[in-house]
């Protein structure tokens, strides 16, 4: 589904990025902890994530996820938002709670990081 | 390949400077892009390098990052000066974390940086020395079937 569809589906707000509302998304993932995200995420995820500082921003460009959704109206200060423009990453804010955000996402067809083939990132 | 193939450049992290935490690591992922190496293997050395990173800020003084790329292998070398880690083996277990609340809410402190950076670089080494600093080196083959 396109983050277009995704906006309409949370209600969400874009905060930067409405050139990009075409960009196609194939699966999310969803956490407050930079260093899971790190663990999990793969190259095209969409994030979601209540954490709003510029390490959620510096997260997804180092996994290259496609976008961020920020959960329960949560909103980026100037700097983070500077950066997620340098990144030509979008961030959309939805007033939804994490889970309902997710639930939503998934009931929609939405998969998460297990849809995807193991990953060759790994060593183990 | 000779010595004169390789490319060294060092960074300097500062502890605490939460607002340029990472600054570094995507620097290095820019370097990275710009010479052509795969975007999987940027992403394994973008990883770790950006754990070390955050180790640097939330639990040292200060750290340098040196970066050596020879047509083989990308090298990453931390080196801080900061509190050292007691027990390693107990650092590398995900999910130990000595991280206090302000770093948890930074979104990191979570015990995961240690095992994603032995998860991410080939050759991981790490010594300590309580008290003194942190030396962590890490390997990343540029063929990753060679690696394998």
């Amino acid at each position: 589904m396109t983050l277009q569809q995704i906006k309409e589906l949370l209600q969400a707000e874009v905060i930067f990025g409405d050139h990009y509302l075409d960009r196609e998304i194939t699966f999310a993932g969803g956490s407050d902890l930079m260093s899971d995200v790190l663990a999990f995420g793969q190259p095209g995820i969409l994030l979601l994530t209540g954490l709003t500082n510029l390490q959620s921003v510096r997260t997804a460009d180092i996994i290259e996820a496609k976008a961020i959704i920020y959960v329960r109206g949560k909103k980026p200060d100037a700097q983070t938002i500077k950066f997620a423009r340098e990144k030509n990453i979008p961030i959309l804010s939805t007033p939804l709670t994490m889970y309902e955000a997710c639930g939503i996402l998934y009931q929609a067809g939405l998969p998460g990081v297990g849809s995807l083939r193991p990953t060759t990132t790994s060593n183990e | 390949m000779n010595r004169h193939d390789e490319f060294i450049q060092t960074f300097t992290i500062l502890g605490r400077d939460f607002s340029r935490a990472g600054s570094v690591s995507t620097e290095i992922k820019e370097i990275l892009q710009e010479i052509g190496v795969p975007s999987s293997i940027i992403r394994r050395v973008a990883i770790a390098s950006y754990e070390a990173e955050m180790n640097v800020v939330m639990y040292a003084q200060k750290g340098e990052l040196t970066l050596t790329l020879n047509p083989e292998t990308i090298k990453i070398e931390v080196e801080d000066e900061g509190q050292g880690i007691e027990d390693i083996e107990l650092a590398m277990q995900e999910g130990y974390s000595t991280a206090t609340e302000e770093m948890r809410e930074m979104g990191f402190g979570a015990g995961m940086g240690l095992p994603n950076i032995k998860k991410n670089a080939h050759i991981f080494i790490i010594t300590s020395s309580p008290g003194v600093g942190t030396y962590l080196k890490m390997i990343f083959y540029l063929d990753e079937e060679r690696a394998a």
